[in-house]
């Protein structure tokens, strides 16, 4: 298959899916050409509507490819759809979402051992919202649900795939840098923490 | 009757002792456990004046610091040979608050994604397949979707229903094979309908008991078109010789 025919399929199945199209669900349809002929393609697509300066592009969201609109034409695409904010998600959410990601599969008790609160209400939005799922049972007494976070979770932040996050360490003290003084400090060892 | 407003200023107590330490300036290795503490109890007192709930955990602290507070008043012993440096009484809390304060800035970050999600619009269309269903993509839907799939369904079934006294005519085994045969004819059954016509709790948990039973046999197969979508019942692959039904159970099994 031409190269330029295998970008122009890969666009026409973008153009009509409304999901990240999986690279592994484009190689069926397309019963040929390999994963590198295909990222390269769609590749190659991405560069060519940013060169042409189109108002929308190619993002890689979930191990897979998605046709999206550039942010700079939010203001009117917000007044043809109303996105409703009432789905923002609460900050008690995101931080246990944030500890579920990086901690994954997690009890439910770990968390509450980081944030220092019950987080049962907070677990059931989560749930409902599909953006974490029970992974499992933890092989300890009482068997306890394991919780991890979904293929919906990298769709609805946009991204390739849990590696993206930042590295947790880069957080680390920022929060407090300014709460710093030149006193002489001994750091915790980072061993001595319980699991 | 009083009214309890739970304010959502503070997530919990870790939030509050770090919002006092970024408000004093103090730094996190040598926190000043006496003015802490009595900064962080003028606070709940506040709270309670204010008629806030106090959630138990903010109590909880309130103790921690105190029984820190007091370790450190107590005089070092010196003849502790076997452990080179005693730890800081201070140790495990700052430990908890440098980890609690990660995770608070990678919430931040996760909100920040999402802000600029709100200024990315996507299709909306909803495709429709050209030829056969066969394509769809289904997952194998976990015996979690399962039960709380089931616990819905006992939920709506009427209360009346259960208070009829029923002759007890339904086993698990005779469920199965009628399962089977509804399979033989239609090959595609929504768990939903499969409990309409039952007529007790009971007849219900032994449709629910064949279903598990079934699924543990390998005979038939549970599948899902996306979380909490509805449950679909299928013969199992391997059961199927006439034709192979193409569908995507191995898709998203295990790719997250």
């Amino acid at each position: 298959m031409e190269q330029k025919q295998l970008k122009r399929i890969i666009e026409a199945l973008l153009f009509a899916s409304d999901k990240p199209l999986g690279i592994a669900q484009i190689k069926e349809v397309l019963e040929g050409p390999d994963i590198s002929a295909i990222k390269s393609a769609a590749g190659e697509l991405k560069q060519e509507y940013k060169d042409s300066g189109r108002s929308f592009g190619i993002a890689e969201i979930a191990g897979g490819y998605q046709i999206i609109t550039d942010p700079a034409y939010a203001p009117w695409l917000q007044k043809l759809y109303r996105k409703s904010h009432t789905e923002k998600l609460s900050h008690p959410s995101l931080e246990t979402l944030a500890i579920i990601a990086y901690r994954q599969p997690i009890t439910r008790l770990e968390i509450e051992d980081v944030r220092g609160v019950n987080v049962d209400g907070v677990l059931k939005t989560l749930l409902e919202r599909a953006l974490v799922r029970i992974s499992g049972r933890k092989q300890i007494p009482g068997r306890p649900f394991l919780y991890g976070t979904t293929k919906n979770f990298l769709e609805f932040f946009a991204l390739q795939s849990l590696q993206e996050l930042p590295q947790l360490e880069e957080f680390g003290e920022l929060a407090l840098r300014r709460g710093e003084k030149d006193v002489k400090i001994k750091q915790p060892s980072q061993e001595d923490r319980p699991d | 009757m009083s009214y309890k407003v739970k304010l959502e200023i503070f997530e919990g107590p870790l939030d509050l002792l770090l919002y006092l330490i970024k408000k004093e300036e103090l730094n996190i290795y040598d926190i000043p456990i006496a003015g802490i503490t009595e900064q962080y109890l003028q606070y709940l007192d506040l709270m309670q004046l204010l008629d806030l709930k106090v959630a138990g955990e903010f109590l909880v602290m309130a103790s921690t610091l105190m029984q820190i507070k007091s370790k450190m008043l107590l005089p070092v012993e010196e003849q502790q040979p076997q452990e080179e440096e005693e730890e800081d009484p201070r140790a495990e809390l700052v430990r908890r608050l440098l980890e609690y304060s990660k995770f608070k800035e990678a919430a931040n970050r996760l909100e920040e994604l999402e802000r600029e999600q709100a200024d990315v619009f996507r299709r909306r269309i909803t495709p429709v397949p050209f030829g056969a269903s066969a394509e769809e993509d289904y997952f194998e839907a976990s015996l979690f979707d399962l039960i709380s799939a089931f616990s819905k369904i006992v939920k709506t079934v009427p209360k009346k229903q259960f208070l009829e006294i029923i002759k007890d005519e339904f086993t698990v085994e005779k469920k199965v094979h009628d399962l089977l045969h509804l399979l033989v004819v239609k090959p595609v059954i929504y768990f939903s309908k499969l409990f309409e016509k039952a007529k007790s709790k009971i007849e219900i948990i032994a449709t629910f008991l064949a279903v598990l039973e079934l699924i543990r046999l390998k005979e038939i197969q549970i599948r899902q078109k996306s979380s909490f979508a509805e449950i679909q019942i299928i013969r199992h692959p391997e059961h199927i010789k006439v034709r192979g039904i193409k569908d995507g159970t191995k898709a998203a099994k295990e790719d997250y």
